[in-house]
């Protein structure tokens, strides 16, 4: 029987885990154990749904509906003093629920308070673009864009970022795999000579530390040197190998330990 | 006047232009020597003055984030070190941080004290190398010299620590693999002491030269509230006239208890943050003779813990693995397997020389992090440039690119 293999997480799994094995909670506080993050909260809570809140590691995090998202961040940046939007990005649980998770990281540096805004999305769905109120998100929902495929609408240029404008696939998912998948292997390949050039030039090397001895065009093997592009059986010649230290080299004295200063400090 | 297609094939005189103006894209890099790296910028230029700038990345993407959730916690930190190359401890810093805030750990004193004389010689080593180049780029050659020596004793001493000049790999999520060589303080006191008449050196070089001042004074000005809008860090922010260092603001490690400024400029140009470099290496230098105290002061106390004594998550000290057996099968179970962090998220800030550096970490109790977001300042410091070029000439391009000090490392991580 074929091993099963999850086809909407091919990321690495642990290969053990006990059966028994709990994982433990980074512990959430209540919002109101601090107060002005509750206070925070109770406005952002009069004007929208807060789906549930709490503070974890010293920073609140906050769940909306994605549609307020915008306006969330408005009233974050006009009322609230958090002018910053450190990051932005997404988790995928698409092999959970079907779902995206946004988050944004503000910091406010008046209070010196960060707080994290999140909101579930369907796959396939879009989130507003907060470009207008933070010009980081720009960047920010760009990338978002280049690795989830996660749209932003009103933005005004929704291209990829860090991979090529022509790319395939969104590297981040966990659908796609660590290694790559075929569209990413024939890439440079396919651009460069077009697909029919495939099996000629044969699958990019990705170990960049192979050697192969039989490869005479890219390798030279020390001692056993033969014209570029030679096949190579596994007999090669012997090339008779002259150095030219054997027997002193013109000009170069040897080296005398008993008239050399060792200098111990690299400062002197 | 618009150009006639003609019949020729294989000649200029067939491309047509769709433009009737006289706009020039000009594709500057991705191989130009002062983009630090590999930065592409279409530049779309009315006889010399830039009206758009689009900043292309993306040529040193080796997706860390996507490394960082197929590996164990510890695995990853030598590829941190990749990031911001050129001080490479902040970056394992911060991972550190991150992780130590998500697992609930507290570092050992003595620990806390090596990681802050790591951060800084890195930061006075960063802030160096800035000088250098920038000064380089737009043309003193012997400010390049200079301050490339001055980094090469500090590269000693980091490499006499952990072995490494460049990517060290100084720093454990738990405290410090090494205690400081025998030679660490008292080097690190020879340079500290020649520092001052080196930053003058360069001062006395740079502060009056015409040709400097022509280059940043009123070159690049970044307001406030774009600073703000575009989520600068760091020196960046700081010269647009907001005095926020983490370091002070949300201090970690032991920086609540060292005296030091965050100086700052309301004038956010391009020579603000020049100044500001400056300072910043006399306040680290500040900080680095501090630490040289608490340091005896924990000799002097025998505090010689060096990692956190938490089972589930730092393997045992070295000895302890050699001669006791539950410390060898905790060891072999949590480098074989990896540490299993609580389920939960963290976002972590720290000052590196850049900006903010920032880890996101989700865990969902794996020893892989289910997502790991990487927030570089040189992002955003790379992004601002799509508002900030136009309306500079072309020349005023190499030194803003200077004075950002973006190093694509951590921009394309």
């Amino acid at each position: 029987m074929r091993a099963y293999t999850p086809k909407d997480n091919v990321q690495k799994k642990s290969y053990y885990t006990d059966r028994f094995y709990v994982s433990p909670q980074v512990p959430k506080q209540e919002v109101e154990s601090d107060e002005v993050f509750a206070a925070d909260l109770a406005a952002i809570k009069t004007k929208f749904d807060v789906l549930d809140a709490y503070i974890q590691v010293e920073q609140m995090v906050v769940f909306i509906n994605p549609n307020d998202n915008y306006k969330v961040l408005e009233l974050l940046k006009d009322e609230l003093e958090y002018t910053q939007l450190s990051e932005m990005s997404a988790i995928d649980f698409l092999a959970k629920n079907n779902s995206f998770e946004i988050f944004y990281q503000m910091l406010s540096m008046n209070k010196r308070k960060r707080i994290r805004i999140k909101m579930t999305i369907k796959n396939g769905a879009a989130v507003n673009s907060v470009e207008k109120l933070f010009r980081s998100a720009d960047w920010a929902e760009r990338e978002m864009f280049d690795m989830f495929g996660i749209e932003a609408n009103g933005h005004p240029f929704m291209k990829r970022i860090l991979m090529p404008y022509d790319w395939q696939g969104n590297p981040l998912l966990k659908t796609y795999p660590l290694q790559g998948d075929e569209f990413a292997a024939w890439y440079e390949v396919d651009k460069i000579y077009g697909k029919e050039a495939r099996e000629e030039i044969g699958p990019e090397i990705r170990d960049t530390a192979r050697v192969d001895r039989y490869d005479s065009d890219r390798f030279a093997r020390l001692g056993h040197e033969v014209p570029k592009g030679t096949k190579i059986t596994g007999d090669e010649p012997v090339t008779e190998q002259t150095y030219q230290e054997d027997g002193g080299v013109f000009l170069i004295k040897k080296f005398d330990k008993e008239s050399s200063v060792v200098i111990d400090d690299p400062q002197r | 006047m618009a150009q006639v297609k003609n019949r020729l094939t294989p000649f200029f005189e067939n491309i047509t232009f769709d433009r009737d103006d006289n706009e020039l894209v000009l594709n500057f890099g991705p191989q130009h020597p002062s983009s630090h790296g590999q930065l592409r910028l279409m530049l779309h230029l009315q006889q010399e003055q830039i009206v758009k700038a689009h900043p292309d990345i993306g040529y040193l993407h080796r997706g860390m984030e996507k490394m960082a959730e197929n590996m164990i916690y510890n695995e990853f930190m030598p590829t941190t070190d990749r990031m911001d190359y050129i001080a490479s401890s902040s970056n394992n810093y911060g991972f550190a941080l991150a992780v130590e805030k998500l697992i609930g750990l507290e570092v050992p004193r003595r620990a806390k004290v090596i990681r802050m004389m790591l951060l800084e010689i890195n930061r006075l080593m960063s802030h160096l190398f800035w000088l250098a180049t920038t000064a380089l780029d737009i043309g003193a050659m012997t400010i390049f010299l200079y301050a490339f020596r001055e980094r090469e004793y500090l590269m000693d001493i980091i490499e006499g620590y952990c072995g490494a000049r460049l990517t060290h790999s100084a720093i454990r999520i738990g405290g410090v693999p090494l205690d400081i060589q025998d030679s660490f303080i008292s080097q690190l006191k020879t340079f500290l002491d020649k520092l001052p008449a080196n930053i003058k050196d360069y001062e006395d070089l740079l502060d009056t030269n015409r040709i400097w001042l022509m280059r940043m004074e009123e070159v690049g000005t970044i307001s406030t509230e774009m600073a703000l809008s575009w989520a600068c860090t760091g020196p960046m922010l700081r010269a647009s006239g907001v005095a926020w260092d983490i370091r002070k603001e949300e201090p970690y490690e032991l920086y609540d208890e060292v005296e030091f400024k965050v100086p700052f400029s309301d004038k956010g140009d391009n020579f603000a943050r020049y100044r500001i470099y400056m300072e910043e290496m006399r306040e680290s230098a500040k900080i680095l003779y501090q630490t040289i105290d608490m340091y005896a002061e924990c000799v002097k106390n025998n505090q010689t813990e060096l990692m956190a004594h938490s089972p589930k998550y730092i393997s045992a000290s070295k000895l302890d693995i050699m001669t006791q057996n539950y410390s060898l099968m905790q060891h072999f179970v949590l480098v074989t397997q990896g540490m299993r962090p609580p389920v939960g998220e963290v976002y972590v800030a720290t000052e590196s020389p850049k900006g903010e550096l920032g880890f996101f970490i989700n865990s969902q109790g794996g020893p892989y992090p289910y997502r790991l977001k990487l927030r570089a300042p040189s992002f955003w410091h790379t992004g601002i440039l799509t508002d900030l070029l136009p309306g500079h000439y072309i020349p005023d391009v190499v030194s803003i690119i200077g004075t950002t000090n973006i190093v694509f490392g951590e921009i394309d991580r």
